[in-house]
Parts: structure tokens; C-alpha cells; sequence
């Protein structure tokens, strides 16, 4: 079978699973009791390794059937979670990923078997035995052992339901039945040996079966069956208004089902059995806890074969997954549309308004069109939660490798930003994350000494601020050693030592922002490379966002990313500079000032101006953008006062047109050169607007 | 490139005769994405002058920049015959060239086509934007080298 047009699916749908496991084995390692963490776990590796093997990778599916085997025991509650385990179950969470990582890049997943994985799990399935829950494990003991024996009674014969022992309930409702006028079978179903999907067989099997009549009973239980611990075989006991012959036929329709065997139940089985147990007396009360154990899952067997579908297919919201690239399309087709809209109203506006109608339409196109392009926005965006779930995991991985306590707390992952950003967001966050773990927090005994709480914390939180999307990394370690940072700058050369001298404290700890420094005197596998924050501030400024840190020695730091809510759209000022349009990013500006030519004053040759209190340095776009200003020297000049930080800028323009929605444009890289302009949008007239970068001016 | 360039000189190639000056250059059409009329160009500050600036094409920024100013030519005189060649190039992406007239399409095959050697090529500036020689009739077309015309050079 050709499955390469599924591939992409595939590995979308694995990513979901894994960042699913590893949220879930992260919830059982903090609540091990918790039954929907561990049925959720148990889905999401059987939901893998069914994807594993319709792709045809073995090897991830050897693993994840491994795995789920280990959940499975887990979920029978014959084994208790232990710290250990949780180890090794990340460990094959990483060895899926490195698997994943291999299928992306060259469809194959590699040789890697992950031995040592697989005997790992395997050592937990067996290794019950070690002692740690006794009572479970004699209750597994005695039913493996009765179900050794029922194979044993059954195995000179093909009917192995035989070997179903019936109990007093099941008496009941044979006599019951009877009395109704329906008819018990016993039947044992044989599977092709070629069959692949077992389960789905049986599933169908059972199916069949439901609308015939109820399953009273089935060997090996229901569950088992589900999770494919079965050889090609199972028997079951029906309760059927229907003939024998139409009950099997309705068995064999199902494909890839070999043969069925069986007959009529007779009053005489359920007494034979009786008899059996009756003569076996150690073997009843061995075999009692099984078949208590049996009992619910049978009760709850009509509920189950019809809950199947949605547990086979995981609960999928309904949504469809759409190549942003398609967004991107569907995007300049809505933005066209606004742009061929307002230059029909443009157009309109000044002939006389006599056709009402004609309004009206215009009206009510704009109004469509408006509704259209939010719509189209909205879709592009999506929950950081996306990113920011792998973090816990993180954290918890550093905790072993740093040797430091620590607990992550995370706020507003629901928060939404497009697309573009969240995709590329993950790396910075990371970085900061790592530096809070590793330079940040102190370790425990420090942090006891200091008289804090040995466990570290960090913070997480995002929240949408206007425009904006903050997201602030925060942690009650250390924070940053001023002295320290100086010191260093000054071996290193960065800085000289009377430059040291007069810069402030925030602007000695922006220095960490420059390439290839860091502080951390032994460089450690988590950070400390003199790699991190210049890359996660390049990185973070190319979303157009910024990044700026809040320390205090002692009592921790804050790392505040700042991103704008989405990089296609924004609320912009339009100002017109010599004779061209400029548009500049609403979010940066702060006010709009009126300015006399004689309130500029200089200060080491720069012009600057005073505002209620504050000293403004003014930029005069004109020369920025190389254009002849319209206004003369005399004439009042309309400021736009520009904040990036806590710095803030005036920009001197020429007028001022109003606000307005633009729809962002790259200006491709043959263009890239002008540091201060960000992008270009179009106008309603099909014109070409320059945006300003007031960040970059400043 | 060199497989491109084999490929094309064993059949024939179509090109698009353009003027600039006086003289008649080809243009691969493989790479001719789009033939506008001149337009409204949005100048960008602070660039290379030979990058006039950027133009809407239906919702897409495109960059133009003038052949005239990149060959070493004094600037374009905009005239109603004057047009912007929308090309599309494998490492440059999208791009505009200012071109004084388009002519025609001709089509040509490899025996019509001489590459052009470095050494026989004395003076002018721009010769290295232009590859080949093709011959159509009587008259000489220069190709140009697309990438070496698009190529960023201060």
C-alpha cells in the first residue's frame, strides 16, 4: 500500500500523541492513581502504534506496543507506577521522537531497535514480581494459573469456550433467557493467521454479534481482546433470540474470520462446570478473584462495544488541518478584496449621494468584507499551548540532569497568537527557560540557606496586552549579579572600564543580549554556551517582538517577550513624509504632539525636546528617509512621540493622514538592506505604503 | 545552471526581445513571469539606486529595479512604450526589471546561439550580464544572464 500521501498526517497526528503522552506521564507521575490519566495514556500509545503500523514502522511499533503493554498491566492495576518507570517511559517517548525526527527527514525511521527500551518495559512487566505490590500480583498469578488451566481443559478441542467457566450469574440468566425463549451459544471464533488488525476483527466479531443478541461472556476478556492479547482465537458465550446457523453466519461475514465453532448451551454445562469447581476447591478460590475481576469488564460490555468508535478514533475535535500556506492565499484574496472595496468607496464618496440603494450595497459589502477578513485573521490563530506544553517536561528532565528542585508553573497557555509566531516562539521560550533553571535558581542548599524554599520555582505566564501578547518567563532564583555582568564585560573587553562607570545597572544587564556572553563560570550541557540570549533576541525582534529583562539581586529575574498579536495585520498611523505615505505600527506610538521649531533645544548636538518633564530626543524622518520635507523650517512640527522599552523618540513627520487597518506585506529579500522598514502594505488606491520600524529608529 | 544551460542549446528556446537604448537584449521567457505596464513605484530609502523600489502586482510586493541603472546607463526616460518584465527566479524569487520597449518573441535554437567570450569583449560595462549571442536574421540579440542581472552588487 502506497502511504506516502499520508505521511505528513502521520507525523502531525504522532506529534499530537507524543506531546499527549508526555503530558499525561507527567500527570501520572504526579497522581499515579489517577485511572482517566492512565486510560488517556493507554489511548494515545494505541492510537500510536496503530498509525505506526498502518505506515509500515516496525520498529516504532515494537516500541509502542511495548509500552502500551505496560499501561495496559498499569490500567488492570496489576502494576503500580514507580518513579523508575516513568524514567523509562520518557526515555521511549524520546526514542519515539527520535524515530518521528528520522521519518521527517528521510521517511524511514531508522535501524535504531531501542533494545535496551524494549527490555526495559519487558523487565517492568515481568518484574512484578519484585514486591512491591504483593496482593496485586497473586491476584494476576491466579489468573494467569486459571487461565492456564481453562487452556489446558480446552486445548484437545477446537471449541475453546468450553473451558469458559460459568458462574452462578450466568446461570441465572441462562434459565432467564430460557424462559424468554432465547437460546445461549457457545462459540469460539478463528481469526486468519494472516489477519493484521486482530482487534478490529474481533471488534467487528463482537459488533456482529451485539445486534444479534448480548455477549454474556468472552474469553479472553473484552479488554484483551481490544488490546490484542489473543492469539488468533476467542470464545464467547451469547445470549440470542436467534438460530445457531444465523449467529455463526453473521460471525463469518466479518472478514478475515477463518471459522467458528460451537452449539447450543444446555442446562448441563453450567452444572458440569459447577461440578468442576466444586471438586477443585483451591482452584475456586484462585480463580474467584479473576473472575471478579472479569465480572465488571463483562457488565460493562454492551457500554464498551458501543463507546468503541470514538476510543479507536481519539477524540478529535472537529477540526481539519489546512497548509498555512493555503491560509496565505485565502489571506491576500481577502485583503485584495478590502483593497478593491475601499477604493469603491473612495470612489463613491464623492458624487452625490442621491442612489441611497447604491449605499446601502457599499454598506453592507464593507460590513461582509470586514466580518470576512476577521474571520480569515481568526483562523490563523492559535493557542501558544501548543508550544509552551512540552516545557513541563523540560523542566522536569533538568531537575534530574541540574540536580536542583524545581516546579514550573504555567498561566494563559490559552492565549492566542498567529500561527507564524507560535511556530517560531518555542526556541526563545526554551532558552529563557533553561537560563531561569540553570543561572537563575540557585541550588537547593543555596536556596535553603537564604532562608527560601528548597524547591525553585518558575513562572510562566502569557496574556494578551492590548495589541500584544506578553509572555513572561519569571523565576525566584538569584537574579543577575550586576557586578558580576561588569566585571566580566570588562575582562572580556566588551566594555571599558570608565564606559562601566556610567552605564546604569539596566543597561550593564542588557549586555547579556550581545553574541557569545555568558556569565555562568562553569559552562553546563543545559546553557552556557554563549549561545543563548543574542539568539533569542534576534529571534524574538524578527517576530517583531521584543525582549527585555527585571532583575533584583537575590530575589530573581523576569524575562518579559513582548509579540504582537499577529504579524499579518495591525492598527497603524498613517503620516505622509516629503510626498510620500509612511505607515507606523499604532503599538509603538504613544502621543501625538504639536511642536514650535523654538521648544528644540540641543544636547550634545542632537535635537531633543521636553516633554511634561521627560527628555525626548527627536528624529527627523525626512533625512531618515532621504525625502525633502513639504513644511518649512518655521512651521510647527507634528511630532510623533515613539516608545520601544522604556526609551522613548519623537518622530518629526510632515502630516498626519489617520489610523487604519493595514494588511502587512514582505517586501521580499532582495530588499532587506533598510533596517527601519518592516514591510510595505497596499492601499486603497492599489498604492504602496512603507511601514516605519520605530524600534529600529530608536 | 550549466544543466539548464545544455538543455536549452540542444532545442530551441524562446526569448523575449527587449529594448534598452539602442540596442535589443533577449530575456528567456522561462523565466517571464509577467509583462506590466509602468506603474506607480513606491520608492525605498536607503537601498542600491538601481532598486527604483517596490510595485503592488495583484496583493504581492514585488521589488523593480532598472536594467538601465544596473548596466551603467544614464536613467530610464518613462515613455508610453516603457515596461516592467515581471521575473521569476530560482534563488532571487520574484522580481521586476524596467525595460524601454518589449519587441517581440522569438524563438531560436542552439545553432543560432554563441556564447559570448570573456576576452573578445573589450569596453563596455555590462557585458557580463549578457551570456550569449542570438542571431535572428540580420540582427543580434544579447541574452542576458538573469541571475547575473539580479544578482545585489553596491
Amino acid at each position: 500500500m502506497d502511504v506516502s500521501q499520508y505521511l505528513e498526517i502521520f507525523l502531525d497526528e504522532t506529534k499530537e500523541h507524543l506531546q499527549n503522552l508526555n503530558t499525561q506521564i507527567l500527570e501520572l507521575e504526579q497522581d499515579s492513581e489517577n485511572m482517566d490519566t492512565v486510560n488517556e495514556i493507554f489511548r494515545a500509545a494505541h492510537s500510536l502504534k496503530g498509525m505506526a503500523g498502518t505506515m509500515g514502522y516496525k520498529r516504532m511499533q515494537n516500541l509502542t506496543h511495548d509500552m502500551e503493554n505496560v499501561f495496559s498491566e498499569v490500567r488492570n492495576g496489576n502494576i503500580k507506577v514507580q518513579p523508575n518507570m516513568i524514567d523509562i517511559l520518557f526515555q521511549c517517548l524520546d526514542a519515539l521522537e527520535g524515530y518521528l525526527a528520522n521519518i521527517q527527514e528521510s521517511s524511514d525511521e531508522g535501524t535504531d531497535d531501542n533494545e535496551p527500551l524494549i527490555k526495559a518495559l519487558n523487565d517492568i512487566l515481568n518484574g512484578n514480581s519484585g514486591g512491591d505490590a504483593p496482593k496485586k500480583e497473586d491476584k494476576t498469578e491466579a489468573k494467569e494459573e486459571a487461565k492456564e488451566e481453562k487452556k489446558e481443559a480446552a486445548s484437545d478441542s477446537k471449541e475453546k469456550w468450553q473451558s469458559i467457566k460459568l458462574t452462578d450469574t450466568e446461570k441465572g440468566l441462562f434459565e432467564k433467557a430460557k424462559e424468554e425463549g432465547q437460546h445461549f451459544y457457545g462459540i469460539t471464533v478463528y481469526i486468519q493467521e494472516s489477519c493484521i488488525l486482530k482487534a478490529a476483527r474481533a471488534f467487528l466479531v463482537f459488533k456482529a454479534l451485539e445486534e444479534k443478541g448480548e455477549v454474556v461472556l468472552s474469553n479472553p476478556s473484552t479488554q484483551d481482546i481490544e488490546d490484542e492479547k489473543f492469539d488468533f482465537d476467542f470464545s464467547v458465550i451469547v445470549v440470542t433470540a436467534e438460530s445457531y446457523d444465523n449467529v455463526v453466519a453473521a460471525i463469518k461475514s466479518v472478514s478475515e474470520i477463518e471459522d467458528a465453532f460451537g452449539r447450543e448451551l444446555t442446562e448441563a454445562d453450567f452444572g458440569n462446570s459447577a461440578d468442576a469447581e466444586a471438586e477443585d476447591e483451591p482452584a475456586k478460590e484462585e480463580s474467584k478473584p479473576a473472575e471478579e475481576a472479569k465480572k465488571p469488564e463483562t457488565k460493562e460490555l454492551p457500554a464498551k462495544a458501543g463507546d468503541k468508535k470514538p476510543a479507536a478514533k481519539p477524540v478529535v475535535n472537529r477540526t481539519v488541518r489546512v497548509d498555512i500556506e493555503k491560509l496565505d492565499v485565502l489571506m491576500n484574496l481577502v485583503s485584495e478584496l478590502i483593497i478593491a472595496k475601499n477604493s469603491l468607496v473612495s470612489s463613491t464618496s464623492g458624487e452625490d449621494t442621491h442612489n441611497s440603494n447604491f449605499n446601502e450595497q457599499i454598506e453592507y459589502l464593507e460590513s461582509v468584507t470586514t466580518n470576512l477578513h476577521e474571520s480569515v485573521m481568526k483562523v490563523r490563530m492559535v493557542p501558544i499551548e501548543s508550544v509552551v506544553s512540552k516545557f513541563p517536561r523540560m523542566i522536569r528532565d533538568m531537575q534530574k540532569t541540574l540536580g536542583k528542585k524545581m516546579e514550573l508553573h504555567m498561566t494563559g497557555e490559552e492565549t492566542e497568537l498567529d500561527r507564524t509566531v507560535v511556530d517560531e516562539i518555542g526556541d526563545p521560550l526554551m532558552h529563557l527557560l533553561r537560563n531561569a533553571a540553570d543561572h537563575g535558581l540557585e541550588s537547593g542548599e543555596v536556596r535553603v540557606q537564604r532562608g527560601k524554599p528548597e524547591v525553585g520555582n518558575i513562572y510562566l505566564d502569557a496574556y494578551q496586552d492590548g495589541n500584544n501578547v506578553v509572555i513572561e518567563v519569571r523565576d525566584d532564583g538569584n537574579g543577575i549579579d550586576v557586578a558580576k555582568v561588569r566585571d566580566k564585560a570588562i575582562s572580556r573587553g566588551t566594555i571599558t572600564a570608565e564606559q562601566a562607570e556610567n552605564m546604569s545597572d539596566k543597561e550593564i544587564v542588557d549586555l547579556l543580549f550581545l553574541p557569545s556572553f555568558s556569565t555562568k563560570e562553569q559552562v553546563s550541557e543545559i546553557s552556557g554556551r554563549g549561545v543563548g540570549l543574542d539568539v533569542v533576541k534576534s529571534k524574538i525582534e524578527a517576530l517583531s517582538g521584543e525582549v527585555e529583562v527585571k532583575t533584583k539581586l537575590g530575589e530573581g529575574s523576569t524575562w518579559i517577550v513582548r509579540l504582537p498579536l499577529t504579524l499579518a495585520i495591525i492598527q497603524a498611523l498613517m503620516v505622509i513624509v516629503g510626498d510620500e505615505k509612511y505607515a507606523i505600527s499604532l503599538g509603538s506610538i504613544q502621543t501625538i504632539e504639536d511642536i514650535s521649531p523654538s521648544d528644540i533645544k540641543l544636547v550634545q548636538n542632537k535635537e531633543v525636546i521636553q516633554l511634561r518633564g521627560t527628555v525626548i530626543p527627536i528624529i527627523r524622518l525626512s533625512d531618515v528617509v532621504d525625502a525633502t520635507s513639504s513644511k518649512s523650517p518655521e512651521d510647527n512640527m507634528v511630532v510623533v512621540i515613539v516608545k520601544k522599552g522604556d526609551r522613548l523618540a519623537g518622530l518629526v513627520v510632515d502630516e498626519l493622514i489617520g489610523q487604519q487597518e493595514i494588511v502587512i506585506k514582505s517586501l521580499g529579500k532582495y530588499i532587506s538592506k533598510c533596517k527601519f522598514i518592516s514591510g510595505a502594505t497596499i492601499l486603497g488606491d492599489g498604492e504602496v505604503a512603507l511601514i516605519l520600524d520605530a524600534n529600529a529608529l530608536i | 545552471m550549466d544543466e539548464l544551460r545544455v538543455a536549452t542549446e540542444l532545442d530551441t528556446t524562446q526569448y523575449i526581445v527587449i529594448k534598452i537604448g539602442e540596442e535589443s537584449y533577449g530575456i528567456n521567457i522561462a523565466f517571464v513571469d509577467n509583462i506590466v505596464r509602468m506603474q506607480h513605484i513606491t520608492r525605498v530609502p536607503k537601498v542600491a539606486p538601481y532598486l527604483k523600489g517596490v510595485i503592488n502586482l495583484r496583493g504581492i510586493i514585488v521589488p523593480v529595479m532598472s536594467l538601465r541603472l544596473k548596466m551603467g546607463l544614464e536613467d530610464d526616460v518613462i515613455t508610453k512604450a516603457t515596461r516592467i518584465i515581471i521575473l521569476k527566479l530560482e534563488t532571487q524569487g520574484t522580481i521586476g526589471i524596467i525595460v524601454d520597449e518589449v519587441r517581440e518573441v522569438i524563438t531560436l535554437d542552439s545553432e543560432h546561439i554563441e556564447k559570448v567570450a570573456q576576452d573578445s569583449n573589450k569596453s563596455s560595462e555590462h557585458v557580463n550580464f549578457v551570456s550569449a549571442v542570438g542571431k535572428t536574421g540580420d540582427e543580434l540579440v544579447s541574452l542576458l544572464d538573469l541571475n547575473t542581472v539580479a544578482l545585489e552588487n553596491e
